[in-house]
């Protein structure tokens, strides 16, 4: 079956702009981590341009060394400036609402592409993989934005990839941090760490009763969120470990809603948890706080109340 | 000795809950998690790296829409897109803080809920949306004491997290949701984005009457620690 507008066009067009930012690094004379971060974006943009066709010990190898030069803190940001606040100023003066629009018309594209593309099919061929349907309505509606902006702001051609490379070296590693975390969770389902912990929660826990079992896994989401500070590196684990052996495969729950609640169960661990700093520590610094755990504090009703909703959800919708 | 082996698996887990505690770089934490939990489970050295090779590859799908996302957002931004949505968030005029915190809040769980991070708590929080709710709070007051101007501060924060957190990819998708995707078909099972995305609806909503909730204690305890000295 032949696929019109593979993702891999997406991950090409990606790529694309990762080597424009490993060049403009090399290029930067007075960057203050010039050679370390022209590597660290080029072995990214390699992962996305050949990923799939190189041999994945190779794709391994740059993983580890993008992850050396990271902790070796040889990635930086430039000392180019931003745009300056006088300038933006009056280009929001100028340009008033219609700015709106373009961050309004990727979604609408977005939207509609991910309901509509999937569905053109014909003999033998289609538009797009409708697992990826998602995901490629997002890149066309980049795209559409895109243009629409640059007609909008009369912006020079390079302009997109100078201030887009630029918030990218700003996110700095963390932009990988997501796909890390989901990488190790790969790596714990293949080396069979959620059935250890299955074993042992369900030696602890009375998961044989369906209720019981929405129960653990609604409370072991956000401890191992406040013990890790991140619900992305709790999800795979617990729901290995907990809510597909048990909620999914054992009780027939829906895997959509045990996801869905599951994570927002993880969320309300990361709004009290000292782990989570960015969100919780350096907010507290930043507003010049005497209290550190002061937003925590102040979050901490709110993290209860949204959790006890969590569960109640999840317990009257899964087994539907 | 069999269980001594199936525990010993449970290493990476305690690597990274050891490795952030302490602070270590996240991304080394991860690595040597990885590496720990393979060799545990007996993978040798080169199988190891063509897994995490092939695991990275598998998962680009997490870092795609940010890289493709950036060029857009980073040209808006030059044009004063932030400048142009701080305004907004202004133009209320029956302004108190905690309507000011609830009214972002609504903003950012919209924006959210189409992929759009417009917040931040540097960029928008501590210059913006921290000093207009302390405005608010102030006027026909007078200055804030320090504990109850440090209370709505802690909020403003709160507000951000709020609105990150609970409504994130309901309409597109382009972080959790793919995750969890992901991790449900390291399972076997396929789950479409689109079930994933609207579950997340109900909590949103409820997120946002909870805010109501908060803000409005916060409104009170001003109200009862300062009364207004003239009526509204």
């Amino acid at each position: 079956m032949t696929t019109l507008l593979p993702v891999e066009l997406f991950h090409a067009l990606a790529g694309l702009v990762l080597v424009a930012v490993a060049f403009q690094i090399a290029r930067d004379r007075s960057h203050p981590r010039r050679w370390g971060s022209a590597a660290f974006w080029g072995l990214l943009a390699l992962t996305f341009l050949a990923g799939k066709r190189l041999p994945p010990p190779l794709v391994g190898g740059c993983v580890v060394a993008m992850v050396a030069l990271a902790a070796s803190r040889q990635v930086g940001a430039p000392r180019r400036a931003a745009v300056d606040a006088a300038v933006r100023a009056a280009e929001s003066e100028r340009l008033r609402s219609r700015l709106l629009l373009p961050p309004l018309l990727l979604a609408l594209v977005a939207a509609a592409g991910a309901f509509l593309l999937p569905r053109f099919v014909w003999d033998g061929g289609r538009l797009v993989d409708p697992k990826q349907a998602t995901t490629i309505a997002l890149g066309l509606g980049v795209v559409v934005a895109l243009c629409y902006a640059m007609r909008l702001t009369r912006a020079r051609v390079g302009a997109p990839l100078l201030e887009g490379g630029r918030l990218l070296q700003d996110l700095g590693f963390a932009l990988i941090l997501p796909q890390m975390l989901a990488a190790l969770g790969g790596i714990f389902a293949k080396c069979g760490v959620g059935e250890v912990i299955a074993h042992a929660t369900s030696a602890l826990l009375p998961t044989g009763q369906p209720l019981l079992a929405v129960v653990a896994y609604c409370t072991a989401m956000p401890l191992f969120t406040i013990l890790m500070g991140n619900a992305f590196a709790a999800f795979p684990l617990i729901t290995l470990g907990i809510g597909i052996p048990f909620i999914v495969r054992q009780h027939g729950g829906d895997p959509a809603i045990v996801g869905a609640f599951g994570m927002l169960c993880g969320y309300c661990g990361t709004l009290v948890t000292p782990m989570a700093a960015n969100f919780n520590l350096v907010p507290a610094v930043l507003l010049e706080l005497d209290d550190r755990h002061a937003v925590i504090k102040a979050q901490a009703p709110f993290a209860l109340a949204c959790w006890l909703f969590n569960v109640v959800a999840m317990s009257a919708l899964v087994y539907r | 000795m069999e269980t001594w082996r199936e525990a010993l698996k449970l290493i990476g887990v305690a690597i990274v809950a050891a490795g952030f505690a302490l602070r270590l770089h996240p991304l080394l934490v991860i690595l040597v998690a990885a590496l720990a939990t393979g060799f545990a489970a007996g993978i040798g050295p080169l199988a190891l790296l063509a897994l995490i090779g092939t695991l990275f590859v598998d998962n680009l799908f997490t870092t795609l829409p940010i890289v493709l996302l950036m060029p857009l957002i980073g040209l808006l931004e030059a044009h004063g897109l932030q400048e142009r949505a701080a305004a907004l968030i202004r133009s209320a005029s029956r302004a108190t803080a905690g309507r000011i915190l609830l009214a972002y809040q609504a903003l950012r769980e919209v924006t959210s809920m189409f992929g759009l991070a417009i917040g931040g708590h540097a960029q928008m929080i501590r210059p913006l949306v921290a000093p207009m709710a302390e405005a608010a709070a102030a006027a026909r007051r007078g200055p804030l004491p320090t504990l109850l101007r440090q209370q709505v501060r802690a909020h403003a924060a709160a507000a951000e997290n709020w609105g990150n957190f609970f409504a994130d990819d309901i309409v597109v998708a382009i972080g959790p949701v793919l995750l969890m995707k992901g991790v449900f078909e390291s399972a076997g099972i396929t789950v479409s984005i689109a079930a994933l995305g609207g579950w997340g609806l109900p909590s949103a909503l409820f997120a946002l009457l909870l805010g109501a909730w908060r803000f409005r204690r916060l409104d009170r305890s001003i109200e009862r620690q300062m009364p207004a000295t003239e009526p509204p």
